[in-house]
């Protein structure tokens, strides 16, 4: 497999988020697998999400899992629906409520480049 | 069928110096002598997990520790749904006949065994480590996420939710045993720190030291008889991004199951033991499995319905929101009152004579259930 056929995916450190469907049954998922969790057919595809979505479950973080990411301490996390079908968690903007029109950008972390979503 | 003949539990909170491989011991003996039976009589073992003892066999070294030759063992894995699911485990192989006197013990030194941010660190291995743990979420964070959405939906409110850490605690001031037993508002509760928006940290279950056990046999081993009717499960998912649904669960299907097979209805339960981690946990499964209306488990906590001598009387011992949590244990101190329940035997905490108990328990983020009917004979 060529990595560099691969859209940007944030969690290889790239600013994009990547998404999978299934050429059989037109599945759609967010974490990546070499087959399709629903039918099991292999090779699905590896696409670029457009960062457009809606905010479905929103909460904000105020006791951090770690001493480094206290001083960062409170971040807002949430559930968001992206437009293409599939539900990724990421970070958003703290004035954020559930239904709303999101987009995401991108933004370091406690040193890890993460998905942060804005009112589009 | 198969008879629960024997309960043991600890304190929960602290309790320094004391080990995994310690607290097990202790409520195994407890159990054990409820049970009115020896070590040599017990031919199967069924053991936990403890994140401050992470170890390949840790049921053969609970049994060589403390003295036992089962021709039967393993331990199992199944986060908060383990206590019920190793009861639902011991129930099917003495049903097959694999074994006739089960042992299910966990314990763990989860609170002085660890510092607090290895505990945090170590339950957010829940979430996903490539896609939800490096954004800084926490296991209160993927509960925190659920609850607003659930709350959108519904329309339960913090002060829903608050009611139910009120009556926990109340409920565990009648229990010696219990990690916190001052009473608290709800507007303690509301004014309690904030963890993850909206829950506070009284909306949470605390960190503990803790132990429980039972015996699980074929034939009854005395006259206190507790019988596990029924018991199913659904698993839907592991990580709260993939959940299918942030409202619905598995918890009616489990349930489900488990009242099948006992041939009951929710109508017949006198008592329930619901697991609890956090307010949002049992206001949602209480309201899931139909106990309470969507939306209505705090109101109903308010108006006396869970308590002692209300219509469903619910976990008398304070749950984990105010006994304690110390892992797999937690469950299963709901398990060891509901038994004390059906037996006549909570004694200040006694809520008439219940006959029918429905427990249910979840793993992950809402992730794995358990559910179990148990009848008094």
């Amino acid at each position: 497999m060529s990595a560099h056929a691969e859209p940007p995916d944030w969690t290889a450190g790239a600013a994009g988020i990547a998404y999978q469907r299934c050429g059989a049954c037109e599945a759609v998922w967010y974490f990546h697998r070499d087959f399709c969790p629903r039918c099991g057919h292999g090779e699905p595809q590896i696409l670029a999400a457009s960062g457009r979505g809606t905010v479905h479950a929103v909460t904000l973080v105020h006791r951090a899992p770690t001493e480094a990411l206290r001083a960062l301490a409170p971040y807002a996390i949430a559930l968001i629906d992206a437009e293409e079908g599939f539900r990724l968690m990421a970070h958003v903007a703290p004035d954020l409520a559930i239904g709303d029109r999101v987009q995401a950008r991108f933004v370091d972390f406690g040193g890890t480049l993460v998905p942060r979503f804005e009112r589009g | 069928m198969s008879w629960i003949s024997g309960v043991g539990l600890i304190a929960y909170g602290k309790h320094p110096g004391r080990t995994t491989l310690d607290l097990m011991s202790d409520a195994a003996s407890r159990a054990l002598s409820d049970a009115e039976l020896e070590r040599k009589d017990i031919d199967g073992l069924i053991c936990g997990y403890s994140t401050t003892l992470p170890h390949l066999m840790l049921s053969t070294l609970f049994a060589e520790h403390f003295g036992l030759k089962p021709a039967y063992a393993h331990a199992i894995q199944l986060g908060g749904a383990t206590g019920f699911a190793m009861a639902m485990a011991a129930h099917l192989l003495v049903e097959a006949g694999a074994a006739r006197r089960i042992l299910v013990v966990a314990g763990e030194n989860r609170l002085t065994g660890q510092s607090g941010d290895s505990a945090v660190q170590t339950l957010a291995q829940v979430g996903h480590t490539r896609y939800e743990v490096p954004l800084g979420a926490t296991i209160p964070a993927y509960y925190a996420l659920v609850a607003s959405r659930y709350m959108h939906v519904h329309g339960t409110t913090e002060t829903d939710l608050a009611a139910l850490a009120v009556l926990m605690r109340r409920h565990a001031g009648e229990h010696p045993g219990a990690q916190f037993r001052e009473p608290i508002s709800t507007d303690a509760v509301l004014a309690s720190k904030p963890v993850a928006a909206p829950l506070k940290l009284l909306d949470c279950c605390p960190v503990s030291d803790g132990a429980a056990a039972f015996v699980v046999c074929r034939e009854p081993s005395n006259p206190r008889l507790v019988q596990i009717r029924g018991a199913g499960q659904a698993h839907t998912h592991q990580h709260v991004s993939a959940a299918p649904s942030l409202t619905e669960f598995g918890a009616a299907e489990s349930a489900g199951q488990a009242l099948a097979a006992a041939r009951v209805s929710l109508d017949d339960i006198g008592y329930a033991a619901i697991y609890d981690s956090f307010t949002i946990t049992l206001t949602l499964l209480l309201e899931e499995i139909g106990l309470g209306p969507r939306g209505g488990a705090g109101r109903l906590a308010t108006e006396g319905h869970f308590s002692r001598g209300g219509r469903l009387p619910l976990n008398t011992h304070g749950g984990l929101l105010s006994y304690g949590h110390c892992g797999v244990g937690g469950a299963m101190a709901h398990l060891v009152e509901a038994h004390l329940q059906l037996t006549g035997r909570a004694g200040a905490r006694q809520a008439g004579q219940p006959r029918l108990a429905l427990l249910h328990g979840d793993g992950g983020v809402l992730s794995s259930h358990v559910s179990l009917v148990l009848e008094a004979a």
